[in-house]
Formats: structure tokens, sequence, C-alpha cells
């Protein structure tokens, strides 16, 4: 009898099946168990139920492609008969089952408990809701179902073979509790430790010092962009900060009991209280086997060579080595690297599932480095060599060269990203400060992003340097006498014998090619063609298909502000004599204006055009035309002008909206199909130097574009925004497609993270540039009175 | 000393070098020997007494027209109509031509008791003058008694309560100008002939029409069949606008045309050695060219241009004659030929040319790429009668930096014409075709025309249509020194050499081409037989 007979028409339980192990397992047992069924256990998502994630997050799956060829058009109906998802968490007591749930698992002859938070920095409290209480829970509800139908499934729990911690030797397949060095820890103890936490930390983050940094960084970050978008922003670096300290204290804890990090020391917990309630001596005794792989990596051969799911440990710091980020990484050469490729972990799962339950809880690794090993020198070696020979390339199309790596410990690696990440935080903040735009700005982006980068850098190597340096060995008997147990047709059909990996091959020809071609790297030569993000960013905003068009007009369209415009339109008719004067106090109150402009535009442009209390409405109105030709123009971004017309070509509806008075902005009607601007109050033909109406700032914006689209029956997701600054956040974000102008740094940096199209726009080359906005000194002065002055 | 005419200097070993413009600046070329220079004629004598002139021409009109005093009449309604501040190039120093003649037409209305009086520049599709510039052309006090009262005017192409559909010519051209005017009992025109295309009908036609007038004349088909425009009989343009003219004359339209020319006298005399033979520089010649060039290079480019744009010509009247618009204009051409005529026996492989920092369309502003073409393809190219002075497949070297450099404000469309338009296609026709109508029918351009001073939105392509005629007459068009991205833009070769265009000539023309430079300005019309 082999295995696909022992199991065929068995009914299989399985937890974790959306990740990286669990997607694997189910597409082995669907196609080499006859007629055999799966019930997993799915979180329903936020967006999607139950049976759509399965149909998205497992059979849409690449690891699904060889079944469906196999069966063809049979493959819908014969695999949706045999795959069922069942609503439930592993992080809720009694896995959040339903009747239905409970009865779908009481019919399963076989449970595997895959899930896991295999993230290494998971805050402590999830890790141990998730890895300490996961398998218990999932115990619990295997002998709670057994109870009313009578004997329990066999519970499959898989584990990691790290959770023999960081210690040195060899580590037999056994209990926990039967290794000498293992410390007796109250896991209890641990969760409700955990929890307090979490509490604590909740409560201390709520603090009015800590409150107000919040506030202070979301402010440095996103300047005067409304209060809305600045509590969120607050917020989210709240919720930030209590995780960042919840991670931390897993790492802590970890380390002090001497496991590498929070995931192996709650998995080693989880592991303690799953054998305490659920062994042979527990309350509840279920028939259990633990099954521990090693580092899981990409397929040997099944489904297909090189299948991968998700990005794994390695891959970010394979990448971020061939990128020439990351120069130096931990470790010794002579260090074992424990990796094992995922079908053989499927297929010794598999095997201990026809097997079937032994006498006490069986425990079996997964490991290559006692059997097969593989050297840390060696894999490096290997890596480099195959990125020598197939370079990534850089974003000007030249290949990235690779550094020699020296094998330095971890803490010379460690102090010197330490300094590197310290270093640009520095440079980023004084950049972001400085009202940069343009290239500058360009430059503190990335910057930001480098930024990013080296501190990713530092992660991996304060997370993942355990496991380089790790000089345990994980010995494989039982295990191999499993496989020696097959008949020698499942030896082939279900192989997890490590010593069947050729490393050179696996490393070159399948792991590497796959990590890359996931890796959305840049893998030939010459600089990006026309297609670039930029460009399809570009093609997209200008799509038939918008609908709405909304423009800023200071520092957007046109190189000007208020200020300007005031002062050019005040000194128009001036003596030449009182121009001196009001020059020293323009200069002297620009200080004031542009601190008051920075916390609050609405009270600025309120403070500021009461300057215009007392002047003639009907003058101003008809120096503003001349304003408009002789100072604003010249001042236009021609670019932007000709995108304003593009849009309206389209048949997209245009709008500016300004925080500038509507006199100012009369000669730009044309361009739009509407309006929003500023006016003053006026009696008896003068200006009182109140407004009459203020245009929506920052969150207003927003909503007032809201009810704009509501109205004209059109679709914000439809529409295009464009803005300079970070004072218009709200509206950026509320619109399907925003555009940033000229940013300054901070909005720079906001635009590169979300993607967003970035447009340089200049004025026309040549042009006069006059240092101070003063009218009535025009080498060509205009024609008032002579002709039509407007239409 | 009589005035000598034109002269075509042979280069031989002992010739210095020879200026050539290059926008705002100049160079000093060596030519290789044997090439030929083309000087216009000296700067004719002016008129001895030009408001006499004046008063004697109005007075005495020819082609059968009654003095001017005959057809005043109290209670008529007189329009005034003058050219616009595109000439004459560079402006002239005050008092200008224009207010000269207008003050005297205007004592005539007041003294024959006419009181409906008002003033129109003649644009066409130009921009609108300042305050400054109509200020310098009419002077304050013509200014300060029209403007404010609002009988000074710019003609407005673009509003349709101004003009007037006049019909349809013999040929199908739509015939519609400024309804003042065609509603007017009388049509004082005041032109300044510069160059020998303008003036005749071509001032009322074109000066006071519409778009859709326009375009029957200004289109690449007739400009291909203009050879050149500079000579009236041999120029489509020209027989459509003597059509028009005609056809306004026979709408009961009546125009009394006043066609002044003026003498060669281009530059004041801190730039006199710009107007001077090379081999007849004077110590003091070569001194200010040497300050000059170098003041110029040490200047931000900003600062040149208005060094230059502030140049005031000293150029001087040399005749005056009103009455019947062809009789008129036959005179005036006859008086520019006497000034710009120069005899030139046969046509050369290479024509060279530098091109100045002014053209009729940057006034006050900046010569943008497209103007550049304008300028050597359209304008100098096209200063000959009989044949061009270059041969069919011949090569045009022309000197002018053309930075992509543009006035937002005076040429929006140029912008934009150069951005959307050049970079699909150089062709005339074809961006006649496809372009054309687009631009000319763009509100924002139409807005920016009406209200502020920006050219039409179709300007620009009647500037590339004006060098139709050269693009298809010529095998290569090299400029020497210009921006090499915006050069090849308009489909022409950069160099940066002279010695450079002329190895890039030889592949066109060979090793030992004929070489001819025109050494413009001052202005000339060769007469190539």
């Amino acid at each position: 009898m082999g295995i696909a007979d022992d199991l065929a028409g068995r009914r299989f339980f399985v937890t974790g099946g959306t990740g990286f192990l669990g997607t694997a397992l189910i597409e082995r047992i669907l196609r080499t168990i006859p007629d055999a069924q799966v019930v997993a256990l799915v979180r329903p998502g936020r967006r999607h139920d139950v049976a759509t994630r399965v149909e998205r997050e497992i059979l849409r799956n690449d690891c699904f492609a060889r079944l469906r060829d196999e069966l063809g058009g049979r493959f819908d109906h014969q695999v949706a008969d045999r795959l069922r998802g069942v609503a439930g968490d592993v992080s809720s007591d009694g896995l959040g089952l339903d009747e239905a749930g409970r009865a779908e698992l009481a019919a399963c002859d076989v449970v595997i408990h895959s899930a896991a938070t295999v993230s290494f920095d998971a805050p402590l409290d999830h890790a141990v809701e998730v890895n300490l209480l996961g398998p218990s829970r999932v115990a619990a509800a295997v002998a709670a179902s057994a109870a009313a139908g009578g004997r329990p499934a066999h519970l499959i729990a898989v584990s990691t073979a790290y959770v023999a911690g960081a210690h040195q030797g060899e580590t037999a397949e056994r209990l926990l509790s039967e290794d000498r060095f293992s410390l007796a820890i109250d896991w209890s103890a641990e969760v409700a430790s955990a929890r307090r936490l979490r509490d604590d930390l909740e409560d201390a983050s709520r603090q009015p010092e800590h409150l107000r940094e919040f506030a202070r960084r979301a402010h440095a970050e996103q300047g005067a962009s409304g209060t809305h978008l600045l509590a969120a922003r607050a917020e989210r670096l709240r919720e930030d900060w209590v995780r960042r300290q919840l991670v931390a204290a897993g790492s802590a804890r970890a380390k002090a009991l001497g496991w590498p990090d929070a995931y192996a020391f709650t998995k080693a917990l989880g592991e303690r209280a799953l054998v305490a309630r659920h062994g042979p001596q527990g309350e509840v005794p279920v028939p259990l086997t633990i099954v521990r792989p090693s580092i899981i990596e990409s397929a040997l051969a099944e489904p297909r060579p090189g299948w991968i799911r998700g990005f794994r440990m390695a891959e970010p710091i394979i990448l971020s080595f061939a990128r020439g980020l990351l120069r130096e990484f931990p470790g010794v050469p002579e260090g074992i690297t424990d990796v094992i490729p995922v079908d053989l972990v499927v297929a010794a799962i598999i095997a201990v599932a026809a097997r079937g339950p032994e006498d006490g809880p069986a425990v079996y690794h997964v490991a290559s480095g006692v059997r097969n090993p593989l050297a840390y020198g060696q894999l490096v070696h290997l890596i480099k060599d195959w990125f020598d020979r197939h370079p990534l390339y850089d974003d000007r199309g030249q290949p990235i060269s690779l550094p020699e790596w020296s094998f330095p410990g971890r803490g010379r690696v460690q102090r010197q990203l330490q300094q590197a990440v310290k270093l640009m935080d520095v440079a980023e903040r004084g950049l972001r400060l400085m009202p940069f735009r343009r290239k500058q700005a360009e430059w503190a982006a990335k910057l930001e992003d480098r930024q990013t980068l080296a501190e990713r850098a530092l992660g991996y190597a304060e997370l993942y340097g355990a496991y380089t340096e790790t000089e345990a060995r994980y010995r494989i008997d039982r295990l191999l006498g499993l496989f020696e147990s097959l008949d020698p047709e499942d030896r082939q059909r279900f192989c997890f014998d490590p010593a069947v990996i050729d490393w050179a091959h696996y490393v070159s020809e399948v792991h590497l090619p796959s990590v890359v071609e996931r890796g959305r790297v840049r893998t030939s030569p010459g600089r990006p063609g026309g297609t670039d993000r930029q460009t399809r960013l570009r093609s997209a905003v200008l799509s038939p298909d918008r609908h709405l068009a909304v423009f800023d007009l200071e520092h957007t369209l046109i190189a000007s502000n208020v200020v300007d415009s005031y002062a050019w339109l005040a000194s128009r008719h001036m003596e030449p004599d009182r121009r001196v004067g009001f020059v020293a106090d323009l200069l002297a109150s620009a200080p004031r204006w542009l601190s008051l402009d920075r916390r609050d535009r609405g009270d600025f442009l309120r403070y500021f055009y009461r300057r215009y209390e007392g002047a003639p409405v009907e003058a101003i109105a008809r120096d503003a035309w001349d304003l408009f030709h002789e100072f604003l123009l010249p001042r236009a971004f021609p670019a932007g002008i000709a995108r304003v017309r593009h849009h309206r070509r389209l048949g997209h509806r245009t709008l500016l909206i300004t925080g500038a008075l509507d006199v100012v902005v009369e000669p730009l009607r044309p361009l739009f199909d509407d309006v929003v601007c500023a006016s003053l109050s006026e009696r008896d033909g003068i200006f009182t130097g109140h407004l009459a109406e203020l245009s929506p700032i920052g969150e207003a914006r927003a909503l007032m574009l809201e009810r704009y689209t509501l109205e004209h029956g059109l679709s914000l997701a439809e529409s295009v925004a464009y803005a300079d600054s970070s004072s218009d956040l709200a509206m950026l974000e509320a619109v399907g497609f925003p555009v940033v102008v000229n940013p300054d740094a901070r909005l720079a940096a906001i635009a590169r993270r979300r993607g967003w199209l970035v447009e340089q726009w200049s004025r026309a080359a040549g042009g006069t540039d006059r240092l101070l906005p003063l009218g009535g000194l025009e080498h060509r002065s205009l024609t008032t009175g002579a002709g039509s002055v407007g239409p | 000393m009589t005035p000598r005419p034109g002269f075509v200097l042979e280069v031989d070993g002992s010739t210095p070098p020879t200026l050539l413009w290059n926008g705002e600046g100049f160079t000093l070329e060596r030519f290789p020997e044997g090439t030929r220079v083309l000087y216009a004629p000296e700067p004719l004598e002016p008129l001895p007494d030009p408001i006499g002139a004046i008063a004697e021409a109005l007075e005495h009109p020819v082609g059968g027209s009654e003095p001017l005093r005959a057809l005043m009449t109290p209670g008529m309604r007189l329009t005034i109509c003058f050219d616009d501040v595109s000439l004459p190039l560079p402006p002239m120093q005050a008092p200008d031509i224009r207010q000269m003649v207008i003050e005297q037409v205007l004592d005539l209305a007041a003294a024959a008791g006419v009181d409906d009086v008002m003033l129109i520049a003649a644009l066409a599709l130009h921009r609108r003058m300042t305050e400054a510039e109509l200020r310098h052309a009419l002077g304050d006090r013509i200014y300060e008694a029209f403007a404010p009262r609002g009988l000074l005017t710019q003609h407005d192409a673009e509003d349709p309560s101004n003009l007037t559909d006049l019909g349809r010519t013999a040929e199908g051209e739509e015939v519609e100008i400024n309804r003042r005017a065609a509603e007017s009992d009388l049509v004082v025109y005041v032109n300044i002939c510069l160059v020998a295309m303008d003036g005749g009908h071509k001032s009322v036609a074109t000066g006071l029409a519409s778009y859709r007038s326009l375009r029957h004349h200004h289109n690449p088909t007739t400009m291909r069949h203009s050879r050149s425009f500079m000579h009236a009989p041999s120029s489509e343009l020209h027989s459509s606008n003597w059509r028009m003219g005609r056809h306004i004359a026979a709408s009961g339209v009546k125009v009394f045309q006043i066609e002044t020319t003026l003498n060669t006298d281009t530059f004041p005399s801190q730039f006199a050695f710009l107007q001077r033979r090379e081999w007849e520089w004077s110590l003091r010649d070569r001194a200010t060219y040497a300050a000059t060039a170098a003041a110029l290079d040490a200047a931000p480019g900003k600062l040149s241009r208005q060094i230059f744009h502030s140049i005031k010509a000293p150029h001087q009247m040399t005749s005056v004659q009103a009455g019947e618009v062809e009789a008129v204009h036959d005179l005036a051409l006859e008086h520019v030929w006497r000034q710009q005529g120069v005899a030139v026996t046969g046509q050369t492989d290479v024509l060279t040319m530098g091109l100045p920092y002014i053209c009729p369309y940057n006034v006050n502003s900046i010569m943008n790429p497209i103007l550049v073409a304008c300028l050597g393809l359209g304008y100098f190219f096209n200063l000959y009668r009989g044949k061009p002075l270059v041969r069919e497949g011949g090569v045009l070297i022309m000197q002018h930096p053309t930075k992509p450099h543009f006035d937002p404000a005076f040429h929006p469309s140029y912008i934009d014409f150069y951005e959307q338009v050049l970079t699909e296609t150089t062709d005339p026709a074809e961006m006649h075709k496809l372009y054309e109508e687009s631009f000319a029918n763009d509100p924002w351009y139409v807005h920016l025309y009406r209200t502020g001073h920006a050219y039409h939105g179709v300007h620009p392509f009647y500037m590339w249509y004006w060098c139709a005629h050269a693009l298809e007459h010529l095998g290569r068009v090299i400029v020497l020194g210009g921006d090499p991205k915006a050069v090849r833009r308009m489909g022409f070769s950069p160099a940066s050499t002279l010695a450079d265009a002329l190895e890039i000539a030889s592949d066109v023309v060979g090793r030992s081409p004929t070489i001819t430079h025109m050494h413009v300005p001052p202005l000339l019309l060769a007469d190539v037989q």
C-alpha cells in the first residue's frame, strides 16, 4: 500500500492555507491523493468572504497551474468539489468556527496546522496569540469536535527547527521538555504578560507628551495639510509606535531566554503549551505529531521548480545584495545555512499523515544541515557568482557590480549600518526643512528612499544575523527512518530526503531565477523606454475616461502668489519715491506672513487681504488685467496651461481652485469651466478689506470637490487634481488621479511613496525676471484706456 | 557726397573678416576667397522738409485722387488706420513717421469740421500694441486726445460685432474687414513701406481683415507661389490681396492711401560700424566693435536683449506719396528699390546670412526659434526679384543662437506650436491640414489675443508658411551657432563654426561651391539676373 492509497478519500483540515506552505500542501493533496477532501480554515477578509479568498488567494495562485493544465476544463468542477473554505481564525478560542464549521472539522481525519505569523518582527502580543496559543486552540477544537463524534483526528502541528533556540551542537527530534538545556518556562505567564504589555503601551501612547510628539512628526512630514489628515497621520504614528515597542519587547524577551527572535520563542512556547494540554498527559489528549522544518524556500521540483509564494526571509536579503545596497552581511563562512525546499516539507507532512499518529507525540525535523549541509560561505559564493553572470541594472541601465563579502561579525555590520542610518536621517531632516522645489526636492526624496533601504538592511542584519551564525545541527534520523519505510515508488513521488538537493543547481538554476523574476528588478541593460512609470501615469491622467481636472493656481500653474499680486497692484500707480518705503515695508512683513501662511493658510489670507481696504474696486479690476498679461502670464508654466487645455480637448471638465481674489483670477476664467476663488466685500465701490468669500482650503477643498462632483454627476475616482503643496494633500488624496507639480521636499517624498505622478513645470525660458513684484516699471507698459481692456 | 549704390564684393586675400549678425550679438568671419558679399546701398539723402513733403503729397495726390482737403466734409465719418509696431525695424527715433503724417491729416479734418474721427492700429493677427508703443508711433498729443475717449482702437480680428462681410472676390475669397473702416466715408491709411512687400492693397486687405479672410492668402500654397513676396507681380500673396483690395474699393470703401519710404540709416552712431563696409572701418569703428562685442559677451542674455531693443533707428523719410492705392504703391516701390536694390549676376550654391535680434514680430520681445526660421527663410531668403539668390537645391547657412526661448505673453501659441506641432511635422502643408484650425479657433489664444498682447493662435503657422518657398527650394538649411535641439526640431542642421557649416553643406553642393553672403541689415533687395 502506498501513501496515495492510504490517504485516498480522506478528509484534511488545513489552517494557514493562504500561506506559502499551506498553499503547496493543499495543491499537493488535491493533485496526488485520489478523492481526498480539503477543508481550509480561512479568515474572512474585510473585502472578501471566505469562498472568494479561497478562490483568489489559493486556487488562482500559480501553484495550481500544473493541476489546471492536467485537468483542463474539469479543474473548476473537480476542485470546487474537493476544496472548501470555512470561516475561522486561529487567534480566537474555538477557532471562531460556527456550527457548520465545527461539523466540517468533526468530519476530518487529519488536521494540519500550518498557520503562523512567520514574520520575525511581529509584535509580541500578536505572535503570542497566533504562534503560542494557536496550536492549542486547534487541538482543543479537534478534541471538542471529537467528543461529539468519537475518535479525534490526527493533528499535525507545523513548528520550526529553531524552537531549539540559539544553542550550539546537535538537536535531536524530540519534545522540548526532553531537551537537556530547555528552560522550564511558564507559558501562561508569558501570555498574560504580553497581553498586559499591549494594554500598557496603548495607555502610554496616549500620554500627552507622546501625543504631542506624534503630532509634531505628522506636521513635519505633511506640513499644513489640514486637521484631519494630520490627525490621521499622527494616529498612524501612534499605532506604529505601539507596534514597534511590542516588536522590541518580543525580541528582547526572546533573546533573554535564548531564542534568536520572537518567532522561534513563541513557536517554542506554542509547542510546549500544545504538549502540556493535549499530549498524552494533558487534560484533553489528541493524537499529535510535530513537524519542524528549517528555513523553507522555493520548491525543488513540485509543483514546478522554483515555485514560491510571498517574499520569504532570504529573498529581500538576496535582492538587497544584488542591488548593491547590502555591502556586508554578518555570518560565519563555515556556518550552516539550513534551507529546505517547500516541496520536501510538504511531502514529509503527507508521509506523516499517511503514517498516522504514533505513541506519544512524535517529532520530525525537516532540515538539510546534517544530511546535506550548505555552508554560508558556499551560498554567498553561489549567489555572487550568479549575479556576476546575471547582473541587475540600476535606473540608468548600467549593471550593478557586487561587492566582495568579507563575512564580518554581526556587531561591526550593525554599527556601520546604524551610523549610515543616523547620518541619512540628519541629512534628510535638514533637506525637508529647506524650501526646496524641483530637483533638490527629488534628491531629498531619493535620499529618503536610500534611508528606507539602509534602515531595512539594518533590520535584516538585526533579525536574520542569528540564522547565519547558528551552529546548531538538526538531526533527521526519524525523518530518514520514515523515508526508508516508504516503498520505492513513494520515495520518488513523495521525496523528502534532503540528500537529493544539489545545492549548486538549486541555488543557481531554481531559486535565484525565481527570486529575480518575482523581485520586479531590472534585469536588462539600457535606459528605461517610453513606458516608464511616469509616462504610464501621465497617459492614465490624460485618458478620455477621466471626468474632471482640478487645478490649484499658485506655483501649480503660475510662479506667483497673493503677495506678488498685491504688491504689483499696489505699486502700479505709486510715485517712485514712495516705492522705497513700500518695498521696505513689504520685505519687513514677509517673514511674519510666511510663518502665518505655514501655520494656517486661511488665517493668512484673511489677515493679508485687509491690505486691500479702501482700494477702489473698479480701478483694481481694471489693473488686474494688466497684472495678468504683464506679470502673471509671463510667470505661467506653459506646460501647465497647455495641460488644462489638453484636458478640455479631451472633454474633461476643468476647475480652478485658488485662494487668489476673483478680480485677479478673472482673466484666467476662459481657461476653465469653473473657478472657485476668494472675493472681498465692497461698499460704495471701495473694498472693505474683509473677505466676502474664502475659497476652501485644505480638507475643505476635498469636501468641496466631493460636493462638486456629486452636483455635476462626475466621479471623484475618475478625477485628476494638480497641486504643488502639502496643504493640498486632502484634495490630492480625494481624487483617483493625483498629480503633484514642482513639489517641495515634503510633498515629493509623499508623492514618491504613493506612486503619484510628478510634473516638473517651468516658466518659458528666456523671460525677464524681476527681483521685486512691482507694477508700473514695465518696459512695455500697457494700453489701459486704448481699445477694450477686458472682453 | 552722393550715397554709393549697393555693392558686390568678391572676397580675396586682402579682405578683412566680415561682420555677421548673431542674434543679440555678432561675429567676424573669414569667408573663402571668391565669396561674394552683398552690401546695401548707402542711406539716401532724406527729404529736406518732411513736413512740407507730407503736406505737398496730401495736397497733390496721385492716381486721379482728389486732394485730401477736398475729401473732408463736415459730419463725415473718418477713420485713420496705421501700420502697427512691426514697422519700421528697428523702431524709428521720434518723431515717428506715423505721427508726422497723422498730425497733418487731423489738422485737415479739424479745418474741415470733421468730428467723427477714429484711429485704428491695423494689427491683422498681430499682438495689440502697448501704451508705450502707441505713444511712440503717434506722439503723446494724439494719444492723449484719442485714447482716453476710446477713439484710438486696435483692430480686433476676433470681434464679430466689429467686422463687416464684404462678400467674395471673383476667385471666391471671402473679404471681411474692420466694420468701422468699412462703414466710414473715408479711410486714410498711413503706411511705412520698409520693404517691397509692405503697402498697397495689402495695407487694408490684410491689416484690417479677419482670420476667415486672411486664410485665403496666408497659406502654404500661396506662399509657395509667391516668388518672391518682395516682388508683387510674381507674388500670389499680393495677387490675392490686390483682388481683395479692388473688391473692397468696388464695395464702396474709399481708401486714401499714404505711403512713406525710409532710407537705410538703420543704426545710431554708437553702432555705426554695423552699416559700414568692413574694409572701410575706421580705428573708431574697430574700437567700438571690439568694445561692444566684449560688453555683449560679458552681459547676461536678458541685458543684451534690453540693450538691443532700446535701439531707435535714425532712419528718415525718403518719399511720401498719397492718393489712390495702386498708383501710390507703384511710386513707393520705386523709392524702395532705389534705396535697397542691388544688382546681382547669377545664383549661388550657398547663401549665408547673419540674423539680427529683431524681426517684425518680436519688437520688445524674444526672437524664438520659429521667428528665427521666419526671418531667415521667410524674409531674408525672399529679398530678391527674378530668381532666388541661391540656386534650387542649394544650401542656406544662417547664423543665430536659436535658443528655445519664448515670450509667454506675446507668443503663447508659439510655445505650443513648438512643443506640439513641430515635434510631429515640419511640412507646412501637413501642419496646415492637421493643426491650423485647432490653433486658429482655440478660445484661449483668442482670449489672449483680444485682451492681452498675444499674437493670434494661428500666427506661428503663418510664420512657418512664410518659409514654405525656401523649404521647397533649398537642399539644406544650416543654422550656424544654433541650439542643436531646437535647430533639429525644425528640420535644420546645426553647425558650430562656419568651416563646419561649409563642410556639412558640401554633402549637398560639393567641395567648391559658390558662396554669396548677404550683409543685412541694413536691408537690401537683390535683383538677380
